[in-house]
């Protein structure tokens, strides 16, 4: 079994070597993304130059991701692996490992400033002194959740595409300058509509803390009960403390993100009597018919199911 | 008082995903404690384990069929762990192989079934927390099916007692006395699987196994009759669910590892200071030789 990945693995290097040797033009350039929100940004900045692979698909959680062969296998054949880093990805290290990929890792977070998880809940318990976890600061990966973000991984990203095939250098700055104006454009959009939310209102409810960025560039505050991954379980004190925030009226919506579990969310809503709003997309696009296919569709989707849930409440 | 309000009952008369959590933990200890017992004293303690695990893919067929809806996970759930038990049963009823070895090989082909459909259905939303449940979502449908499943459990207990006692004690007494021997060995397994797919809904799979086990093995130290012990781990139940519930409303612990470790240190202390347990059984041991 090993023998034969090794050889498969073999094989592929030995391929690609030729590829790059005789024909850079003609074969596309072969771009792992890691989750569906890269990849999107990776297709609109490499247009037809180049062919993606993503490995955490739409709705699909990479803070807990198994890999599989296929994506070690995408992975060694890879010519750039575009990551989120900040430890988004957290089995991205041992898939790196495991398939000897000789693809340049490029880590799309470089550049951002990055913000800490605020301590909101570790700072009531301290106050109570009850917790222990109180004042540990960790860095929330989810930085594409602020557009101006976006702009610094579409910038990385054309930087990546042209270290890897110059030919097509020009072409990847295009189109990253035309994805620009369009993220421009977008974060205009969201701005307003923030506006139009009364300063008072604007605090909602999700079911992970996924939206740090979103909050520090646009002034909306996002209460979860679940903290920093998906991985963690929700205490009691958590909860109840949601509860009570709600009920003094401090939190006017509550969301249910795509990629957890909605069960917790549901119980908030039925015993405060507030209504659930639709979907936020946080971690993971949607298949391609859903309402989030794309990066500003998410964003779209997002301010609007926002601005409705806290408009109609 | 009002400090002993506060730590003790306000938690629950305030919010009312404190007292679903604790309605639901409490029934879930009345049907699965008596359980537990029965599993222990037939020396099966570890297939409670097993069989948490040959439910698993049965839950997660529901889901991926169905979404996250209770009923068909629990539906799934359940034929899953029924073909398991039964399969493994019979097995050990018909051929040389004692329990413990097939019970092994059917909840790993079990899970290895499960484990295979995940995969191809690709990663998406992480099964194991759709498939652990917190007892602080518990919603209607869940209250109802862990409702149903108690009344079924006590109401077989009652029913069966006297089999189930010397099923547990003396299979083949029973066998060689009665025809209820093979069919009493089967519907017990089923209370198992019922249980643990009761469990899931509350705490997730193998905590509800904690629930089940813990409790029993702790009142085992304290007596030897079967009905004390039965009642004995049921109040042990409740009393972990209650302790569990306020350590994590209080210390901002999650729920479903707290009510188990309050379970753990009743166990602890049962074997350090049970009417049967070490420091209790040398002070006896002791004088008996002197004397």
């Amino acid at each position: 079994m090993l023998k034969s990945i090794r050889a498969a693995l073999a094989m592929s290097v030995i391929t690609l070597t030729v590829f790059d040797a005789s024909s850079a033009f003609a074969a596309p350039l072969k771009v792992v993304a890691s989750f569906t929100i890269i990849a999107d940004f990776a297709r609109n900045v490499g247009g037809d130059r180049v062919s993606i692979t993503t490995i955490v698909g739409p709705d699909g959680d990479a803070h807990v991701y198994e890999p599989s062969p296929a994506d070690a296998v995408a992975m060694a054949k890879a010519d750039v692996v575009l990551v989120n880093g900040l430890h988004f990805e957290g089995f991205l290290q041992r898939l790196v490992d495991a398939s000897a990929t000789k693809a340049s890792i490029v880590t799309l977070t470089k550049g951002v400033t990055p913000i800490d998880f605020k301590p909101e809940f570790a700072d009531a318990d301290a106050a109570e002194g009850a917790g222990t976890g109180g004042g540990k600061t960790v860095t929330d990966p989810h930085a594409f959740q602020s557009i101006a973000n976006a702009r610094i991984y579409v910038k990385n990203i054309a930087e990546a595409f042209c270290a890897a095939d110059s030919d097509g250098c020009v072409s990847y700055q295009t189109n990253a300058a035309t994805y620009t104006k369009k993220l421009d454009a977008l974060e205009g959009d969201v701005k307003e509509a923030i506006q139009s939310i009364p300063e008072a209102k604007r605090v909602v409810i999700t079911s992970h803390d996924a939206f740090g960025y979103f909050e520090h560039a646009y002034g909306l505050t996002f209460l979860a009960p679940q903290g920093i991954s998906t991985d963690s379980e929700p205490s009691a004190a958590d909860v109840a403390k949601l509860v009570e925030q709600v009920k003094q009226d401090k939190a006017a919506a509550i969301f249910v993100e795509n990629i957890t579990n909605p069960r917790l969310i549901e119980q908030i809503a039925s015993e405060t009597g507030i209504k659930v709003g639709g979907t936020l997309y946080s971690d993971a696009l949607s298949q391609p018919d859903g309402p989030a296919s794309t990066y500003i569709d998410m964003m779209h989707n997002n301010i609007r199911q926002i601005k409705g849930a806290i408009l109609g409440s | 008082m009002n400090t002993l309000y506060g730590l003790l009952i306000a938690p629950f008369a305030d919010f009312a995903f404190m007292q679903r959590a604790l309605f639901g933990s409490l029934m879930l200890s009345l049907g699965a404690c008596p359980v537990g017992v029965f599993l222990m004293l037939r020396r099966m303690s570890l297939s409670g384990d097993a069989m948490a695990h040959a439910i698993l893919p049965g839950a997660a067929a529901g889901f991926l069929l169905y979404g996250l809806e209770i009923l068909p996970m629990t539906i799934g759930g359940l034929i899953a762990g029924v073909i398991v038990a039964l399969g493994a049963g019979a097995v050990s009823r018909f051929t040389i192989q004692r329990e413990d070895a097939s019970m092994a090989a059917f909840y790993l082909i079990s899970l290895a079934i499960g484990v295979l459909m995940v995969s191809i259905r690709g990663s998406s939303v992480d099964l194991m927390h759709v498939l652990f449940g917190t007892v602080l979502a518990l919603n209607n449908e869940a209250l109802t099916l862990i409702g149903g499943i108690v009344a079924v459990t006590l109401v077989s207990l009652v029913i069966f007692w006297r089999a189930l006692v010397a099923e547990c004690l003396d299979p083949l007494f029973l066998r060689s006395v009665s025809r209820m021997g093979s069919p009493v060995h089967f519907i017990f397994l089923g209370l198992v699987v019922l249980n643990l797919v009761g469990g899931f809904q509350a705490l997730g799979t193998l905590l509800s196994v904690g629930l089940m086990m813990l409790p029993a093995a702790a009142a085992r130290f304290w007596t030897v009759r079967v009905e004390p012990m039965c009642v004995l781990a049921v109040l042990i139940g409740f009393a972990s669910c209650i302790a569990g519930l306020l350590l994590s409303y209080h210390a901002s612990l999650p729920s479903g590892p707290a009510i188990i470790l309050s379970a753990g240190v009743v166990y602890f202390a049962s074997i350090l200071f049970g009417s049967r347990g070490i420091l209790r059984a040398r002070i006896i041991h002791h004088r008996h030789r002197t004397a």
